[in-house]
């Protein structure tokens, strides 16, 4: 397994305009050796294009790419000795289960018991074992993604493992016992992995470290806790959670804050900040309290079935509330925010409190 | 109103649906629940007139409708997969059932202004459908259907290719739109998510048939099958077997679990269903029933925790708010208050238990 740094890379795909829009704008990374690193954010944001440029699919029109401190940019895919799972099945219909886990193994001219014994780990791993020798064709859908994980897995020697959507077209169901096999096998043996997904869940649930990507540029990478509590862009705030952050214009000065003509104390000393300035807090940050806070009106409520969303109306503007099912909602409830899960933002970008 | 009585569709022999009784109703959102091959495309050919039934009678306000050609029925479909034509305009993309149907251009021009208002399409009327995202291109799928004015609005899957934020959003805008118009409105997905916040109706489908249908909040909450229990959770329903001898139950030889079930069983086997969401780490009743088990593997989504763990031989998972990080094979006690807990008899029916 390996590290892999990207230096000052950058995308343009080819078109007449050579002023046309860049894909990918100037990233520098160096994500760790062993490390589970998801890229999430929505289509058209980059993160497809920067897979295929890490994986040698595609040549970046800047930067270099390097594994381990080697550059490897104008390598081809095989030559870069990693093992790639796409969101469709690949699989060889003619041949059985195990001999679609083994076709790597013997590409590499692995020795036929070793194959064996790895190709029976994967089997057991991802619950095939009683179909091991059943001819991929027979399978379902889901099955075949499961072997093309498989292939994915069964070779400790690659330098990375890279998954673009591999769980889109997996039932609800199978999709939690496969992502925790991920988690698990990544875990146990520590490749570095890289996982592509548009799903806000899968992305914080498998990695260590997200990369959250908007318009061909990273906005922020942080733990997935760092990415709910304190988000650096409001973007963030608002893609990751559902519903997602709150995000209220707000004045701030001090450490006061007002939002539609309601003071609220802020965590810190934010000084006076001009320009756009919001506020942002989460849903699940927000309570009813039956004597103090914040009046406000219920605009509607949606029973969601593990919890509810209520939506409230301030003097303008409208927040999401999430409070635990079964709470009964006033038609106007008083808000109160946590003082401590407040975040202020100045053009969209997260202010830190001056001291 | 839609009616299906009794309805079956065998395919070579292999059952398709399997003797479905439903009604649907105009104004409300109709969802047919279930895994990949339960049914639900199979029901919605059947319900737009594109397959015959072997049994059963399917009316549309009274009127049987079997065997009436899908030309000559006022039914809309829209499919996961974007369908559009290539070399028109979302003008007369939206715009062309209406010019099959030799609407005046007038009527044209106001209807399809109508829909692409509704649908937030108005400044992308002149350009082709592939220079739409995902989600703008799916939306003037959805407006063809609504300028059509038909009576029978199918969804199948329609959400599913898109990005998860851009889904909340369409996923808001869904019921409404289409219970204006009047329309019978049929939505599939595979997703128990989905279904709880898009609220109105829902059928659980397992096999074809029918597991049970109602309101979909009293679906969720009161299951009356372990099967549509398991169909609508989201994590997966933590489930364990127990015996019941002589008014004591046992879960293998755990005895403690159960307690509050003492004399209230007659014996016989029976099967325990517990939402990963019911599960706490901290005791928040007295009558609260202790589960114990070995951590498997931790999920952290940045403001919940799913924790997996084995509990008697089965895999469990709990959904805990905040970050607990525990390690593999820790030993962690989860608490359930008693009245979230359901019984199954073995032939999966909902067993009610006296408080």
């Amino acid at each position: 397994m390996a590290s892999i740094e990207l230096k000052n890379i950058a995308h343009q795909y080819p078109s007449e305009d050579k002023s046309g829009p860049y894909a990918l704008s100037s990233l520098n990374e160096l994500w760790q050796d062993g490390g589970a690193y998801a890229l999430l954010g929505p289509s058209g944001c980059g993160k497809t294009t920067l897979l295929n440029i890490i994986s040698g699919l595609l040549q970046p029109s800047e930067g270099r790419v390097l594994f381990d401190g080697v550059d490897v940019t104008d390598l081809s895919p095989e030559k870069r000795n990693i093992a790639q799972v796409f969101q469709f099945p690949v699989v060889y219909d003619t041949l059985t289960v195990a001999e679609n886990l083994a076709f790597p193994l013997k590409n590499r001219g692995m020795a036929k018991d070793k194959i064996t014994e790895r190709v029976a780990e994967i089997l057991s791993m991802l619950g095939l074992s009683d179909r091991a020798n059943e001819k991929a064709h027979s399978l379902t859908a889901d099955d075949k993604q499961k072997i093309s994980l498989g292939r994915g897995l069964v070779r400790t020697d690659v330098k990375a493992i890279l998954f673009d959507e591999p769980l889109t077209v997996i039932d609800p169901h199978l999709k939690w016992q496969l992502r925790t096999e991920l988690k698990k096998i990544h875990q146990q043996f520590r490749h570095t992995m890289i996982y592509v997904t548009h799903d806000q869940t899968e992305a914080l649930t498998f990695a260590d470290k997200v990369i959250v990507m908007y318009g061909g540029s990273v906005l922020q990478i942080g733990t997935p806790e760092e990415l709910f509590e304190t988000p650096a862009h409001t973007f963030v705030g608002q893609f990751i959670g559902s519903p997602g952050m709150n995000i209220l214009k707000a004045s701030v000065d001090g450490t006061v804050a007002i939002v539609d003509g309601i003071q609220l104390e802020l965590p810190g000393n934010y000084r006076k900040i001009d320009d756009q300035v919001e506020l942002g807090i989460r849903p699940e940050y927000i309570s009813l309290s039956q004597t103090g806070g914040i009046q406000a009106e219920t605009v509607s409520i949606d029973d969601v079935g593990k919890h509810i969303i209520v939506r409230c109306r301030l003097e303008r503007q409208i927040v999401s509330v999430i409070v635990p099912e079964g709470t009964s909602i006033p038609d106007k409830p008083r808000l109160v925010f946590a003082q401590d899960k407040i975040n202020i933002y100045q053009n969209a970008v997260l202010v830190r409190p001056a001291d | 109103m839609l009616e299906l009585r009794s309805v079956s569709r065998r395919v070579e022999g292999e059952i398709f649906v399997d003797d479905v009784t439903l009604s649907l109703n105009r104004g409300s959102i109709n969802i047919l629940l279930g895994p990949t091959l339960a049914g639900k495309t199979s029901l919605m050919r059947l319900m737009a007139g594109l397959d015959k039934p072997d049994k059963g009678e399917i009316l549309f306000d009274g009127e049987s409708i079997v065997g009436v050609p899908v030309q000559k029925r006022n039914v809309a479909m829209v499919y996961q997969q974007f369908i559009n034509y290539p070399n028109m305009t979302v003008f007369e993309n939206i715009a062309s059932p209406l010019r099959v149907a030799k609407l005046g251009s007038d009527e044209i021009n106001k209807r399809v202004a109508q829909a692409s208002d509704l649908l937030q399409l108005s400044p992308f009327l002149n350009r082709n459908p592939s220079e739409l995202s995902g989600g703008q291109q799916q939306r003037v799928a959805l407006a063809r259907a609504i300028v059509k004015r038909a009576e029978l609005v199918l969804l199948d899957e329609p959400l599913a290719n898109l990005d998860y934020k851009l889904r909340e959003e369409l996923r808001s805008e869904l019921p409404s739109l289409f219970a204006e118009l009047g329309a019978v409105l049929v939505y599939a997905t595979t997703e128990p998510g989905e279904a709880l916040v898009l609220g109105g109706c829902t059928t659980c489908l397992h096999q074809g048939s029918v597991q049970q249908f109602g309101p979909t909040l009293d679906v969720f909450k009161n299951p009356v099958l372990l099967q549509s229990a398991k169909i609508f959770s989201d994590p997966p329903l933590n489930v364990a077997i127990f015996e019941s001898r002589e008014g004591i139950c046992k879960i293998a030889s755990e005895e403690r679990a159960l307690s509050f079930l003492r004399d209230k069983l007659p014996d016989g086997s029976y099967s325990l269903g517990v939402r990963p969401h019911h599960l706490s780490l901290a005791q928040t009743g007295s009558d609260d029933l202790v589960f114990e088990g070995g951590v498997s593997v931790t999920e952290l989504s940045g403001s919940e925790s799913f924790i997996h763990f084995d509990f008697q031989g089965q895999p469990w998972v709990a959904l805990i708010h905040g970050i607990k990080n525990f390690k593999e094979a820790d030993r962690v006690e989860f608490y359930v208050r008693s009245k979230n807990v359901f019984v199954f008899n073995s032939d999966g029916l909902a067993v009610e238990i006296e408080p």
